[in-house]
């Protein structure tokens, strides 16, 4: 029974590896396509990401705030909610920390870098309580409350960069926050920021809590069977909406590393889908905190070494989106690689 | 008669366990073969590889006097071999019509000739004696109905040799009773059937011959007739199984249950307990028969807290804990083993360790300054049941859903009786769960009682009422009908009050000699 135990935590990594080696062989194809060799695109997409320490850091740098992101979407999975709106909560936690981090200018360091990241976890945390809420007390489904939120959230924060606290530029962004609640910059020139620390903390943090904590027992149980979590004496509209906030503050977190170490300001749509790469890469991750983050860092990867493949190959760089959604789709498609991984072991 | 079929010393390693181990098996034109064993003795794997699902890693079939080699369900098909699973593989949108035909169309140029499946499945269904209306919807038919498209599905495609997988399992006794006749009318017709159950009940009343199966190896195939239901458990358990739970008389003491006009309403707002007045006592354990859907278990889950009361009140020890939280509830004295251990009482992808707190999960020694789980205590914990409850395999780690049924259920009883209830509830707590492990848990729930618990006991199966109650209470149409003295109940009794019969009618009748 034991090595049945290790079989099935085996498949649990294999299916993510075999998926992304199956989405390698067919980008392979299309590589041929544009008639460049395979081998040497991939080389070089290999090289550009993680093949000196700038380049790994870069990679880093591009992989932090998808680490926040699959962890909210992740953290959500476990208790049996599908949060689609991490873009949302992302949006208003970043908006949160960059007003804390452009208002406050005459706190110390010390104080009002927390305090602005504290900020940004709130103001995710809020937004993803609010479908949370929804959902315990009147039953509407999470996937449609969090998408309608997330336009709420975009156009809210549209009108605040752009109206209330326009910067003054000619640019649809708030003014600088200040330094003393900036990230630092760990491997100058890439702006890999101290964030990384911080996700890294919150994947752990997310883990003590899902598996460690009586808090994390209720949580799974609500998401594998709620009857059964209701029949243990579990509240289950509670621990939906402790999940949804949890969740909420992640996805806050993942806008608040972008506007404190990336960015230094709020800029409108900054984002461009990272809530939504969150789902990808929480289901490549298979919603385990040290999944997602090994599989933030392959995005972030894929992304970095995109961008020397397109220049130094006639490969367009668009090339590396379509391998991320084989990589998507053939994780998705979970049933077939067990499959084949079956017949290899029968072979 | 002659043999139609005959598998040969087949053999089903999977990985760790020998599923099955050389196992002879052979069936007759036109006769009912029961094929039984407790769950995991490697029944459905047989039966799965006769029908193409799993390949033999040794051994031989011989169907009609061929040897054929059955690789996919397909062949299986092909041979005129049909199945009818546990879970349904049905499309529930779709109509009767359409599903029996479903993979063998008939068309009219690119379109379904619904009109012609639809006039098929009426002369197959008239010709067998299954009735059904081809245009009804899977989704708005009984357990029952959908059971029976599925044997029409199989007669469809031409099946001579029906393999039915444990039929009975999610049927109520109603139903049971429909098939049974279906069975034998098949039967009358020539079809040759095999019955998987673990239910020794439903061998002696239906099969003509029976073959029992344990860990994997066959141990016996005898007629019906030459075998009785002590010989069959032997056979199947391998050692002596108590049918009737050696207890001393009930030494009843105050109420600790009490209910108090209890009404409660099912999720669509129908009134399903009305006014039920009620009391269990300490030290005794009382029994509610009735048939499923009366009422009992809207009336369990009020009084655990799962299920808003819409009138009148709950009283545990005195104390009213009318609507109160489940977790306030248990905390006050309440064990509870749900009707459906699957739903409600496990989570079946959490450990067996784990499943063993749920409930308890938030208190002392499992966590630590009210926040750390304590795993070693967990751990702990999980060790000392195991021992206690038998539970198999003893792996603490193992999700609960690898386990029997059996075992699972060994899991829910564990869990709620090592906590002392004052009051204990039990749910159809032996439904599914194979021979062996009947006999533990009943001796279970009557330790319970002589520790002084009040034992409710709700069941459908009048065997297990009869033999652990000490008073019975029968419900019918969501009204306690009646509650008598053990002594003053036979079997006959209850079965005419279970269907709505009167007291006063029943004791007019035994008086003039109607009743018997």
């Amino acid at each position: 029974m034991q090595s049945r135990l290790k079989t099935i935590r085996w498949q649990g990594i294999a299916t993510p590896l075999v998926a992304v080696f199956l989405a390698l062989l067919v980008g392979a194809g299309f590589i041929l396509f544009v008639g460049e060799n395979p081998l040497t695109a991939y080389r070089i997409l290999f090289m550009e990401s993680l093949g000196s320490v700038r380049n790994i850091a870069t990679t880093l740098q591009r992989a932090t705030p998808l680490m926040f992101a699959g962890l909210a979407v992740a953290f959500a999975y476990r208790a049996g909610l599908f949060n689609i709106g991490a873009e949302g909560q992302l949006y208003m936690g970043a908006f949160a920390a960059a007003w804390v981090g452009f208002t406050f200018t005459a706190l110390p360091r010390l104080i009002h870098l927390p305090l602005a990241i504290l900020a940004g976890m709130i103001g995710g945390a809020l937004w993803g309580a609010i479908p949370g809420f929804l959902k315990a007390k009147l039953g509407i489904h999470e996937v449609i409350n969090t998408i309608m939120l997330n336009f709420i959230a975009l156009y809210l924060t549209d009108w605040l960069a752009t109206g209330p606290f326009h910067g003054g530029s000619w640019v649809p962004e708030t003014a600088r926050v200040s330094a003393s609640a900036a990230l630092a910059r760990l491997y100058p020139p890439t702006r890999l920021s101290s964030g990384i620390y911080l996700a890294l903390l919150a994947a752990l943090i997310a883990y003590l809590i899902l598996w460690k904590t009586k808090q994390g027992y209720e949580l799974r149980a609500v998401g594998l069977n709620p009857q059964a979590a209701e029949y243990g004496g579990i509240n289950v509209a509670k621990n939906t909406i402790i999940a949804m906030a949890i969740s909420g503050a992640l996805a806050g977190l993942a806008g608040t590393e972008q506007i404190l170490g990336l960015h230094q300001r709020f800029i409108v749509r900054f984002s461009a889908d990272l809530g939504f790469m969150g789902v990808a890469v929480a289901l490549l991750g298979k919603n385990h905190p040290v999944g997602v983050l090994l599989a933030a860092i392959l995005f972030g990867a894929l992304q970095t070494g995109s961008a020397a493949m397109d220049r130094l190959t006639s490969v367009p760089r668009e090339l590396i989106t379509i391998i991320q959604a084989l990589i998507i789709f053939f994780v998705a498609a979970d049933y077939l690689i067990r499959r084949i991984l079956r017949m290899k072991e029968e072979a | 008669m002659d043999t139609v079929l005959e598998m040969r010393s087949i053999t089903k390693q999977f990985p760790r366990v020998l599923a099955n181990d050389q196992v002879d098996f052979d069936l007759r034109h036109g006769e009912i073969h029961a094929l039984v064993g407790e769950n995991g003795s490697g029944k459905s794997t047989l039966m799965n590889i006769l029908y193409g699902l799993y390949q033999s890693d040794g051994g031989e079939i011989i169907v009609r006097g061929q040897k054929v080699d059955i690789n996919e369900p397909r062949v299986a098909i092909d041979l005129k071999i049909g199945m009818v699973f546990q879970h349904f593989m049905l499309v529930e949108p779709l109509t009767v019509a359409e599903n029996i035909v479903l993979g063998s169309e008939l068309r009219k140029g690119p379109f379904l000739d619904t009109k012609r499946a639809i006039q098929e499945v009426e002369e197959l269904s008239q010709k067998y004696g299954l009735r059904i209306d081809p245009k009804a919807k899977i989704a708005d038919l009984s357990v029952g109905l959908q059971q029976r498209v599925e044997i029409l599905k199989a007669l469809y495609r031409g099946a001579e040799i029906l393999i039915l997988d444990e039929p009975t399992a999610v049927l109520t006794p109603q139903e049971v009773e429909d098939l049974f006749k279906v069975l034998r009318a098949l039967r009358a017709q020539g079809t040759s059937i095999v019955f998987i159950t673990h239910k020794i009940k439903e061998v002696l009343s239906l099969s003509d011959r029976v073959s029992v199966l344990r860990r994997g190896k066959k141990i016996g195939t005898k007629a019906t007739s030459e075998t009785n239901e002590q010989d069959l458990a032997e056979m199947m358990v391998g050692r002596v199984v108590l049918f009737n739970v050696e207890k001393k008389p009930a030494e009843p003491g105050e109420d600790v249950l009490y209910l108090d006009r209890l009404s409660v309403k099912d999720q669509f707002g129908q009134v399903k307990v009305k006014e039920v007045e009620l009391g269990v006592r300490s030290g005794e354990v009382l029994g509610i028969a009735g048939v499923e859907g009366n009422g009992q278990s809207e009336l369990v889950e009020a009084i655990a807290g799962l299920r808003k009361t819409a009138g009148g009140r709950v009283f545990l020890n005195g104390q009213d804990i009318t609507d109160w939280s489940p977790l306030k509830i248990k905390e006050a004295g309440f064990g509870y083993v749900p009707e459906d251990r699957h739903r409600r009482g496990l989570v079946l992808d959490y450990s067996v360790a784990d499943n063993l707190i749920l409930g308890f999960h938030g208190k002392k020694p499992h966590v630590r300054g009210g926040v750390w789980r304590d795993d070693k205590a967990i751990e702990e914990n999980a060790e000392k049941l195991i021992e206690e409850y038998d539970i198999r395999p003893p792996v603490a780690s193992q999700p609960a859903r690898s386990l029997s049924g059996g075992n699972q259920q060994k899991i829910v009883v564990g869990r709620e009786f090592t906590q002392d209830p004052s009051l204990l509830i039990c749910a159809q707590p032996t439904r599914g769960v194979d021979v062996g492990a009947i006999e533990f848990i009943h001796k279970q729930v009557i330790a319970q009682r002589d520790r002084g618990a009040a034992v409710l006991l709700v069941s459908a199966e009048l065997d297990e009422i009869l033999s652990l109650s000490d008073r019975i209470a029968v419900m019918y149409n969501g009204q306690i009908v009646s509650v008598m003295s053990r002594e003053e109940v036979t079997e006959h009794k209850l079965g005419f009050l279970m269907l709505g019969g009167r007291l006063e009618d029943y004791r007019a009748g035994e008086v003039n000699g109607h009743a018997e």
